[in-house]
């Protein structure tokens, strides 16, 4: 795993190799092992390498055809050995034994179409020369980040935007339309992010610029449809073809010349790849897992029993408030967006334990959730889509107090609320995205702290209608589920899970994470599944569950659903030192003018009181948060440098 | 009483915007209290007015405004005399 970056002069004049070492050096954490860059004429590629295969004929930039050809590449080709064997046969003579070079030598032999063959995690630029053609491609679900800007001569790309922001006439300002939708979808939609005029790549997307145009076109999408068709097979032999999927999809991503490690979360989706590893190495795997000090979100119990029944060698940090505070700032600036949670901040610290432990590659569970009916979205719109059939029932809506049993706040409401709450009106049936309806308004109660001249100028805007003109054509005829399915799949997973969850937190102590669920083979498969499959009225992953029978402990492939939190907002008000009043200062939100000082001041108030806090609450203050120490540390450089902790003065001056 | 349930609730779910409330507005439909909001709201009734808040109260046609929760806490507080703190009672008088 690795950083790219590269630019494109789009009129007159030469790639500048002092620039390109300039934007790959602020990245080099994403590849310690080695650096390179390539300039001729109008191109210019970089790379920082994390080996792990080939280790020493691996280094990037990469040429074949008489260096007319040239590929910096993140990520891993996992069917590399089967695709290398294939043109070896048509003729091709390797000069490396590395996978990098199999991605190039197969657009050499197929052009473009060559990532429908990629089993794998990318994004990758090539340089074709004699096409005088830059392609870009990012993975099929956004395992890879790929983002790029325009200026008035340059086409730029890189792993990260602060390669980007590097380039002084890259200008970073925050997207106020960006910010609305994290404050709405939690997530910006691509290509937007959270800066003004830099884009990324959407997941399963190839780019060519030529001639100073760009073409962006998809390669690949979801194949949800309307109503799964009739499955002839019975459930146990499609158990059965999971378990089959699910344990190839694990073994091609064991293929590494360092040694691979797995996140154990007590979950059964981590669990699962944990003994289909076991499996198939035979030997004890190194597991990590990350516990809290606070009980409310802490699954250490299930990752002992996981990792003592399946046998493995284990290492587990235990994260209290005061280590989310003190990351967090370091969290954002790797992040490069506002997150509304703090739970990037606790896998932070375990890629750290990884990469301590002397380890570069993870496996985790990431995807089942969304491909395979584990979230409580999913079960939220079961019971309410059942409840709208007959919206005057006595006895549906009292479903809804199956919902989220881990929530105090909601467990205690009387129906009444919760009805409230989790409306169905005949408006929402109708609406494309009832799933997400309640979820949605939430999360957008937290613009109630925007300034009134963000407020103005976000007045007029329709977030969430907007969305509506991006959806598959076939999306309405869908079932509620699938369209579920579909919103947490394309938004949530890559804007959120895959990168400020995922590759961001891991790359920050350069530790690859590599998703056996997120094979393609096992998505498309999961796509043909019929809903019931998925959650057997509401049995959460029942498939999944059924094909791990026997083959993990019991108690974790029973046990009821757990998502990963973090503590939130009480995890900055756990210091004596005024740490979050010293970031927040009315000073400075006023400079930025995004939020309202008053109401931040009064929110923050609320915290320090001690008093109970509700969700919006929450995620308004660590919306506020973030979005200011992404100010601090990308926009207008207030904050201290990376790795450092910038409250340290006031931590001292506190003590 | 109103006054002091009123700057709870400008306090916690306003964030000192008060001129929007009035105080027979539905917190449902202005949407200010978040489905783990009412709880905080109990928690301040129980510690101010010395009253016990039963989960079979929490329904909005008490709480649903400032006024119906004026309403519920005085009828709370005259059906159960013996809940009030004393400090209460004095300033009653």
């Amino acid at each position: 795993m690795c950083g790219i970056a590269g630019s494109l002069q789009l009129r007159a004049g030469s790639a500048d190799p002092a620039r390109l070492s300039d934007m790959i050096a602020t990245i080099r954490y994403r590849g310690p092992d080695d650096v390179g860059v390539y300039c001729k004429g109008p191109i210019g590629l970089a790379h920082a390498r994390l080996s792990i295969i080939d280790l020493a004929g691996g280094h990037q930039p990469l040429s074949i055809a008489k260096d007319t050809l040239w590929i910096t590449f993140n990520g891993e080709i996992f069917n590399y050995v089967e695709l290398r064997e294939e043109l070896v046969k048509k003729g091709h003579r390797f000069t490396t034994s590395s996978d990098t070079e199999v991605l190039l030598r197969l657009y050499h032999e197929e052009g473009e179409r060559c990532v429908e063959r990629l089993n794998g995690q990318w994004a990758f630029a090539i340089w074709d020369a004699p096409q005088r053609k830059l392609f870009l491609s990012r993975d099929r679900f956004g395992v890879r980040p790929l983002y790029y800007t325009q200026t008035h001569d340059a086409f730029l790309f890189a792993s990260e935007i602060k390669a980007l922001l590097v380039c002084p006439e890259v200008r970073p300002a925050i997207d106020l339309e960006a910010l609305d939708q994290i404050f709405t979808f939690w997530v910006t939609l691509p290509p937007k992010t959270a800066f003004q005029d830099i884009h990324q790549l959407p997941p399963g997307h190839n780019m060519v610029v030529r001639d100073g145009q760009v073409v962006i076109s998809p390669y690949w999408t979801f194949g949800l449809r309307p109503e799964p068709v009739p499955e002839p097979r019975r459930q146990a032999q499609l158990a059965e073809e999971l378990l089959a999927l699910l344990s190839d999809a694990t073994h091609i991503r064991l293929r590494s010349d360092v040694p691979v490690g797995a996140y154990l979360s007590g979950g059964i989706d981590s669990t699962v790849i944990t003994a289909l590893v076991e499996a198939r190495v035979g030997k004890k795997l190194r597991t990590f897992s990350v516990g809290f000090e606070d009980a409310e979100f802490d699954e250490s119990a299930f990752q002992q029993e996981a990792s003592s029944s399946l046998g493995t060698s284990h290492s587990a940090i235990r994260c209290t408030h005061n280590d989310i505070a003190r990351v967090f700032p370091d969290v954002v600036w790797h992040a490069e967006q506002p997150v509304v949670r703090t739970a990037p901040a606790p896998l932070y610290l375990l890629s750290q334990l990884v990469h301590d432990s002397g380890f570069k590659v993870v496996l985790a569970g990431e995807g089942a959730d969304e491909l395979l009916g584990g979230y409580d979205v999913f079960k939220e719109t079961k019971i309410r889509a059942f409840w709208s059939q007959r919206p005057d029932s006595a006895w549906r809506p009292l479903l809804l107090k199956r919902l989220y049993p881990y929530m105090e706040g909601l467990q205690r409401q009387s129906l009444d609320y919760l009805k409230h709450f989790f409306h169905v009106t005949e408006e929402d049936v109708r609406h494309p995205f009832f799933s997400h309806l309640p979820r949605w308004e939430l999360t957008a109660k937290c613009k109630l702290f925007f300034s009134e001249s963000v407020r103005a100028e976000l007045a007029s805007r329709q977030t969430i209608e907007d969305l509506t003109g991006r959806l598959p054509a076939s999306y309405a005829s869908w079932p509620p589920f699938s369209k579920a399915e579909f919103l947490e799949a394309q938004y949530l997973m890559p804007g959120y899970i895959l990168s400020s969850q995922g590759d961001r937190m891991a790359m920050a102590h350069a530790v690859e994470g590599r998703y056996p669920f997120l094979d393609h083979r096992v998505v498309e498969f999961a796509a043909r599944l019929p809903i019931h499959l998925k959650m057997k009225v509401l049995d959460q992953k029942h498939l999944l569950k059924q094909a791990f029978k026997g083959l993990i402990p019991e108690s974790i492939r029973t046990r009821p659903k757990q998502p990963y939190r973090a503590p939130d907002g009480k995890s900055f008000f756990a210091r004596k030192d005024g740490y979050i009043g010293d970031v927040l200062t009315s000073a400075k939100l006023r400079e930025d003018g995004i939020f309202d000082p008053k109401a931040t001041e009064a929110l923050m108030t609320k915290f320090r009181s001690g008093r109970d806090t509700s969700l919006k609450d929450n995620m308004a203050l660590v919306g506020i948060l973030s979005t200011t120490l992404l100010l601090d540390r990308l926009v207008t450089h207030r904050g201290a440098k990376p790795g450092q902790d910038p409250y340290e003065k006031s931590a001292r001056l506190g003590a | 009483m109103l006054e002091k349930i009123r700057a709870f609730v400008v306090e916690n779910y306003l964030f000192g915007e008060e001129g929007k409330l009035g105080n027979g507005d539905s917190f449902m439909e202005s949407g200010i209290i978040d489905s783990t909001g009412i709880l905080e709201l109990v928690r301040f009734l129980e510690a101010t007015f010395g009253v016990k808040v039963a989960d079979e109260d929490l329904i909005p046609d008490n709480l649903d405004s400032i006024e119906k929760i004026v309403a519920f806490v005085q009828t709370k507080l005259a059906s159960s005399p013996a809940d009030r703190p004393s400090s209460l009672q004095s300033a009653g008088r």
